[in-house]
This record gives structure tokens, sequence and C-alpha cells, in this order.
């Protein structure tokens, strides 16, 4: 279809083979980074609780409703314009996500802080039902839908290869968030604390590290960011339902697997792959199998390297 | 047990045999569904209660169970009680096969991969996988279970054929818990290294607990698709694996008690509240976080052994 188009324009453009191959691969890289968006939440609370945070994945939904009842509520696209509207609801959006995160920890997991590793598990997924259901009875089962005609449908000419320009606009916006959250956490003195609290929690504190306000941070961070893809994922697809967070946050957590649990760039290099892998084997294997891809690679990878492809930290074998 | 116990075990025990005489049929139908989740729950506590290996992919080997069931039963023409026992292979079979490479994960990483086994199956079903799993749509036309010539058809015959096989299954579960495999399971969940260093194969008894808890519920996948006559994946999701779970959690892990209390709670409980049915989850959600916290060891945990 492309290439008759810009044939017909006279541009030249790549074989239709390359250009069926440039297309899955930019939408898996824009996939990709909502999952590694999603990745950096569940890793950064492993690094330094070790928890599965398993209602993660439904923040990120919260996210996405969040958003559309913002869009729609404040008309701020109408007000002041698409990009800063977008720029404001983003924001919002991250704000309050991060709120509720924190609730979270305060609600679900900090009474648990010194509790047997199942009862955490077992609280983290009480809470995710919870939220979910919540949901569910706020907006309705039904799949929720982002109005058309706010947000632009153009496409962006790259060389002859036609991008719809929200699949570029959230690359870039997933790459600057997760640079600025490694340079957050690399070269700031607040990152260093979440450093040293993941790498050793009691010698954390005695170098007068505060770790109840390290972890409340990571439930700030996390939640914000994974809040962010959901309104990405409503922007991008243009539907949302209740339930979406689980199976994204379960691709999420693949990601952050792949690229070793608890390791920052991990989860970002882990969401970008998967994204592709998924994307390629969706069009060249099967898209009705495109949901079992992720859980292979999982099982896989936690079979044959279960530190993950850059994991320094071990995930214990027993 | 207790004189105690034995008495309220056996005053439950003797209500809940005349109880079809007194009720209809759509709650005798009620008693059928927590029967059958009793029994799954059962199961499931062989591997998550007595072993304390998290699995959250229950729901893959009942549908194995079911499936098996109903492809031998509605191609091949085999009595559906009959396929009992290749219901219980195929699911055992799988679990040890799925579980191999897996099972000396640690314990939330376990969890994750069952979970991933469970929607893998549930999507291979869903895609009609070899052609015979019927795709989304499922199996119908599964025969009704004949006993002894007598073919079963209402509610109350089923409700003897389920509860039959539950009181079954207490009483081989009873004496395995008490024997020196049931032990062995408990040191496992207790403290994996100490059990390592006091002679016992982790590895062995970790599979042979998944192999046979699977097994169990692949069982009981044949009762099911013999109650429904029809079976499609969406019975298999990955709620139902939650569900399972909670109600070992809930019961009190390793509690044979526990969880057929908890079966009653979890799941005749909300028949009771159908108004409300819609904040049914939500109810659960909020009952898991509140247990954690007050009651980890569950409503009737299983007594300390060591």
């Amino acid at each position: 279809m492309f290439s008759a188009r810009s044939a017909f324009l006279s541009i030249p453009s790549p074989a239709p083979l390359v250009e069926e191959f440039l297309q899955q691969l930019t939408n898996g890289l824009a996939v990709g980074g909502i999952y590694a968006l999603i990745a950096l939440g569940y890793t950064m609370v492993y690094g330094v609780l070790k928890l599965i945070n398993f209602a993660h994945g439904d923040l990120f939904t919260y996210g996405a409703y969040l958003g559309l009842t913002l869009l729609t509520s404040l008309a701020l696209t109408d007000r002041v314009g698409f990009a800063l509207g977008v720029l404001v609801l983003v924001l919002m959006v991250m704000g309050l996500v991060a709120v509720l995160g924190a609730v979270l920890e305060r609600a679900a997991y900090r009474p648990l802080r010194e509790s047997p590793r199942l009862s955490a598990v077992v609280s983290a997924l009480g809470a995710s039902i919870f939220l979910q259901n919540t949901l569910m009875l706020i907006y309705g089962a039904r799949f929720q839908v982002y109005p058309d005609g706010i947000l632009p449908s153009a496409t962006l000419d790259l060389f002859g290869l036609y991008l719809p320009l929200m699949r570029v606009l959230i690359v870039l916006a997933s790459v600057l968030m997760m640079v600025a959250l490694y340079l957050f956490i690399q070269k700031t003195k607040i990152g260093a604390a979440i450093r040293a609290a993941a790498i050793d929690q009691d010698a954390a504190r005695l170098m007068g590290i505060d770790v109840n306000r390290v972890i409340l941070l990571v439930f700030l961070l996390g939640p914000a960011l994974g809040g962010a893809a959901g309104l990405m994922v409503g922007l991008y697809y243009g539907q949302i339902n209740f339930a979406m967070g689980w199976v994204y946050g379960m691709k999420a957590f693949t990601a952050a697997i792949l690229g070793g649990i608890g390791n920052i760039p991990g989860a970002m290099a882990g969401g970008l792959l998967l994204g592709v892998i998924e994307a390629l084997g969706a069009a060249y294997i099967s898209i009705a199998w495109k949901d079992a891809i992720a859980f292979c690679v999982l099982i896989l990878i936690l079979i044959v390297r279960p530190t993950g492809l850059l994991g320094e930290r071990v995930a214990d074998k027993i | 047990m207790s004189r105690a116990h034995l008495a309220v075990a056996g005053l439950a025990a003797a209500l809940l045999a005349v109880a079809p005489l007194f009720l209809n049929a759509y709650q005798v139908d009620v008693l059928n569904s927590i029967g059958l989740y009793a029994l799954l729950a059962l199961s499931l506590n062989l591997i998550l209660g007595e072993a304390g290996l998290f699995n959250m992919g229950h729901a893959a080997f009942y549908a194995m169970g079911a499936y098996t069931a109903a492809i031998l039963n509605t191609r091949y023409q085999i009595p559906i009680l009959w396929t009992l026992p290749a219901s219980g292979a195929v699911a055992g079979a799988f679990a040890l096969l799925v579980a191999r490479p897996v099972v000396h994960l640690r314990g939330d990483y376990l969890m994750i991969v069952t979970i991933g086994v469970g929607e893998i199956v549930r999507i291979a079903l869903v895609n009609d996988v070899f052609g015979i799993t019927g795709g989304a749509n499922g199996i119908f036309g599964i025969g009704r279970p004949k006993l002894l010539g007598f073919t079963i058809r209402q509610p109350q015959e089923f409700f003897y054929l389920i509860w039959g096989f539950v009181a079954v299954t207490i009483f081989l579960f009873l004496r395995l818990k008490r024997s020196r495999f049931g032990r062995a399971l408990n040191y496992l969940r207790e403290d994996v290294v100490a059990a390592e260093g006091s002679g016992i194969n982790t590895d062995y008894y970790k599979l042979a607990a998944f192999g046979l808890g699977a097994a169990w519920a692949g069982m009981a996948g044949t009762l099911f698709a013999a109650k429904m006559t029809i079976i499609s994946p969406e019975s298999f999701s990955f709620w139902e694996s939650v569900v399972l779970f909670m109600i070992v959690i809930l019961g009190g892990a390793g509690s044979i008690a526990g969880v057929l209390l908890a079966s009653f709670l979890v799941v005749g409980l909300p028949e009771l509240f159908r108004e409300l049915a819609g904040a049914r989850m939500l109810v659960f959600g909020l009952v898991m976080m509140v247990m954690m916290v007050f009651r980890p060891q569950g409503l009737l945990p299983a007594r300390e052994r060591f």
C-alpha cells in the first residue's frame, strides 16, 4: 500500500519487503518503549525490596484511564494547543499515578516488610485484583475509546518510509524518560541512595540513608513512568480496557527479567528487545500466537539464563 | 486428630451427605461447583501448601485433564469416567515436563513461570492446537457419565459423584500427609537447604508434588467435562488459577480442613450475595491484603510439625 503510493508520488521508496520489515520494526520499538517504561517500575521495586509488585501493571492501567478522563473532561488540547496540552496531560497523569503508587506501598507492602515473601506476594496480588476491579466498577467492563480528532493522525515521511507520528513520538518520549531516569539514578545523590539501598539495605541505613524514603521514592518513580506508559497505550491504540494491565504487566516483567531484574539499563534494553521480538514474531510467525511469544521468551530466559542478558545481580537459585 | 475434630468432621460429612435431599437443583449445583473447586484446591494444596511451590498456573493442568477427557470421549467414544486415568496421566506428565527445568527457581520466579505456562496453554487451546481442541468454541457433546449401568444426569446425582471423589481424595491426601513422602514435602516448604542437607532429594520430591497435584487436577477436569458436557478455553483462564491459589492461602496452606472451608467461602459466598456479584473480586482482593497482615497463616492453619 505504502509502496504503491510512493511510486505514484515518484519518491524513491524501499522495496516492499524491506518496507514491511521497517514498519514492523518501528512498531516493535514503540511497543517496546512502552514495555520498557513499565519494566523500570518492576525492576526498581525488585532492586530495593526483592518483591514483584504485581499491582504495577494495574497502576499502568490507571494511567491510561486517568489520561482518558483528563483528556476528555479538561479539553486541554483545545485550550492550549496540542503539544502543550499533551505535555501537561502527561505530567498530570504521572503525578497522580505516582501518588497512587505511594498509597499502594503504604497500604499493601509496608505492613508486610518483615513478613515472609509469600505474604508480600499474596498481598501484591490482592492489591492488583482490588485495583483492577475498582476500575471496572467505575468505568465498566467494556473497552473505553480515546476520542478521535484530538490526536493528530499525521504520518511522518522518513526517507520514503511513512510512519505514524504517534509512533515516532512514543519512541522519542520513552527514550527521553529512560535517559532522564538513568541520569537521575547515576548522577544525583538521591540516585546513589537508591542504588545503595538496592545493594544492601542495612549498610545503606548505617550510611545515613533513610531507606523508607528511598522505597517511597521508588514507588513514586516507577508508577509515574508506568502511568505515562498507560497514557501512551491509550494514545497509540485508542482503546483501553480495565484488565489490560495484567498482560502488559506480565510482558513488562518479562522484559525486566530479559534484561536482568534489578538492572535499570537492562529493563530498558529488555523492553525494546521484547517489543521488537513480539512485533516481528506476530508479523512473520503468527499473529494468533502473539501473546504467547512473550511468555515463551520468559520461560526460556529463566531456564537458560535466569540472570538476564545484562544481569549482574544473580536471581538466587536454591 | 483429636476426638472433637473427628466429631466436627463427621457431623459436616453427614450434613453434606443428606443436603441434596433438602435443597433445590440450583443449590445442589452450587454445592457441585464447590466440590469441584475443593478437589482442585486440594490438588493445588499438595503443591503450594505442602511443598511450598508457588504454582499459579494450576488451571493449565485442569484444562489438560478436561480436554483429554473430552477428546477421548467425543472422538473415540470412550466412556467419560474411563478417561480418568488418561486425564490424570496426561496432566501429570505435562506438569513434569514443564516443571523439570524450572522447579529449582525461587518462589516468585516459579510463580511467574507457572503463570506463563497457564497462559501459553490457554492461548494454545484458543488457537485450536493440533486441530483437536475446537478453538475458542471448545468441545461440546461430551457424553454423560455412566456408573454401573446408571447414567448420571441430575445435579443430585452429580453431587454424589463429585463429593464421593472429594471424600476419596481427602482420605488419600490425609494418608499421604502423614507418610514419609508428606513429611519430606513439608520439610521442603520449611527449609529447602536443610532438607537437602538431611538427605532429601529435593528435586525429586518437588517434581513428585507437581506431578501428583497436576494429575489430580487433571482428573478433576474429567469430572468438570462430564458435568458441563461442553468445555471451552475460557473456563481455564488465569483467574481460575488465582481463585484456586486464593482458596489454599485463605484456608491455610497445608491444611485440608482449611482448604475445604475456604472452598465453601470463596465459591459459595458469592452465590449467596448474587446482587453484589460485580464486587466479588474486589472483596477478594481486599481480603487477601487484609489477611496477609492479620492472619497470614490462613483461617484454619495446619498444625506445626517441627
